[in-house]
């Protein structure tokens, strides 16, 4: 049963099939590695890692292929993004068109906070600005007594 | 000044809402994205001709016209829905239309097109996908728009329609067409 539950559990995370494992146990994490970080473009939010379309199984194919040609990381990925746009890669690169992307929470981060200073600075100056005036210190005394008298 | 910074998280707000409404006003489809292609040079694939007695093409092939290069399958549903539309076009001699045959059985395209018609003028067999990736080909049926000195105009993926002819297709024809005569 609980074989059964780990087998449920296991399949969705892996659509590599045994045959298309590399021998290389080094090459084949690698390939791992690079088909988690590609995305299937047939089911787009999935890595062709993950999914069972058959372009990602080709994908994954030519990944291992490249891989064992001696291939690097980054010719790998230059050569999918090359034909399928950025939009292969899961991660998207740091470049000029995707700056606002990677700094905007950053820019947002630092208006939040220069908004809080400004309002608790501006909040302290009131407080401190003006002083109870001597009306407002009478009925406040006032109140006091009768709190105190109850 | 700090009275105006209050109103630029709304300003923010506003692009953003703005930003992503467009897509849904225009009835966009996320899911299909332009070509890494676009004003590229086709790929230069050497593919044998899906009718052994026909010739087939290449790249060099695709110089000197215009040409709509059409992916399709005889197991892809849609193709068979964009099909008419390919015949008009072959029957209207609208633009020279060639195909490739995606990862298919040789004997089950050639009685899909038996059955069907053969709108295509030549026809390579691509029967590993391997051309099709390096076209940046991500489903079946997608047809690509090939300029005269064989770059990539416009790709449109799904089935083509009398819709996407008329508004997508042909006016970029009639551009390339038009700089042709200057």
């Amino acid at each position: 049963m609980v074989a059964l539950g780990c087998l449920i559990y296991i399949q969705p995370i892996m659509a590599v099939e045994p045959n298309e494992r590399l021998a290389d146990p080094l090459l084949e994490e690698r390939a791992r590695m690079l088909s988690q970080n590609i995305r299937c473009l047939v089911c787009q939010n999935q890595s062709i890692d993950d999914s069972n379309a058959t372009l990602a199984k080709d994908l994954r194919a030519l990944v291992r292929e490249k891989l064992t040609a001696g291939a690097t990381n980054d010719e790998i990925f230059d050569f999918l993004v090359d034909r399928y746009g950025d939009f292969i890669l899961l991660n998207p690169p740091f470049k000029a068109s995707t700056y606002l992307l990677w700094y905007g929470p950053l820019i947002f981060l630092i208006v939040g906070l220069l908004m809080t200073v400004l309002v608790m600075k501006k909040s302290k100056r009131r407080a401190s600005e003006k002083p109870l005036s001597q009306e407002e210190r009478v009925s406040l005394s006032k109140l006091l007594e009768q709190k105190d008298e109850t | 000044m700090a009275k105006t910074i209050f109103v630029l998280p709304f300003l923010v707000f506003f692009g953003v809402v703005t930003y992503f409404i467009i897509p849904i006003v225009k009835k966009s489809d996320p899911k299909l994205l332009p070509s890494a292609l676009i004003d590229k040079d086709v790929p230069e694939n050497k593919l044998p001709p899906l009718f052994e007695n026909k010739t087939g093409f290449d790249h060099e092939d695709l110089l000197g016209g215009e040409t709509l290069v059409n992916f399709f399958s005889s197991w892809c549903g849609p193709c068979r829905v964009e099909h008419d539309i390919l015949m008009k076009i072959s029957e209207e001699k609208t633009i020279r239309l060639f195909g490739i045959n995606y990862k298919d059985q040789t004997q089950a395209a050639i009685r899909w097109l038996d059955e069907l018609g053969d709108p295509f003028e030549k026809i390579v067999a691509d029967k590993d996908g391997r051309a099709a990736i390096d076209w940046g080909v991500y489903g079946v049926p997608e047809t690509y728009l090939i300029d005269k000195e064989g770059k990539v105009r416009y790709r449109h993926v799904g089935p083509l329609t009398e819709r996407v002819l008329e508004e997508k297709l042909m006016p970029i024809i009639q551009l390339l067409r038009n700089k042709k005569d200057e």
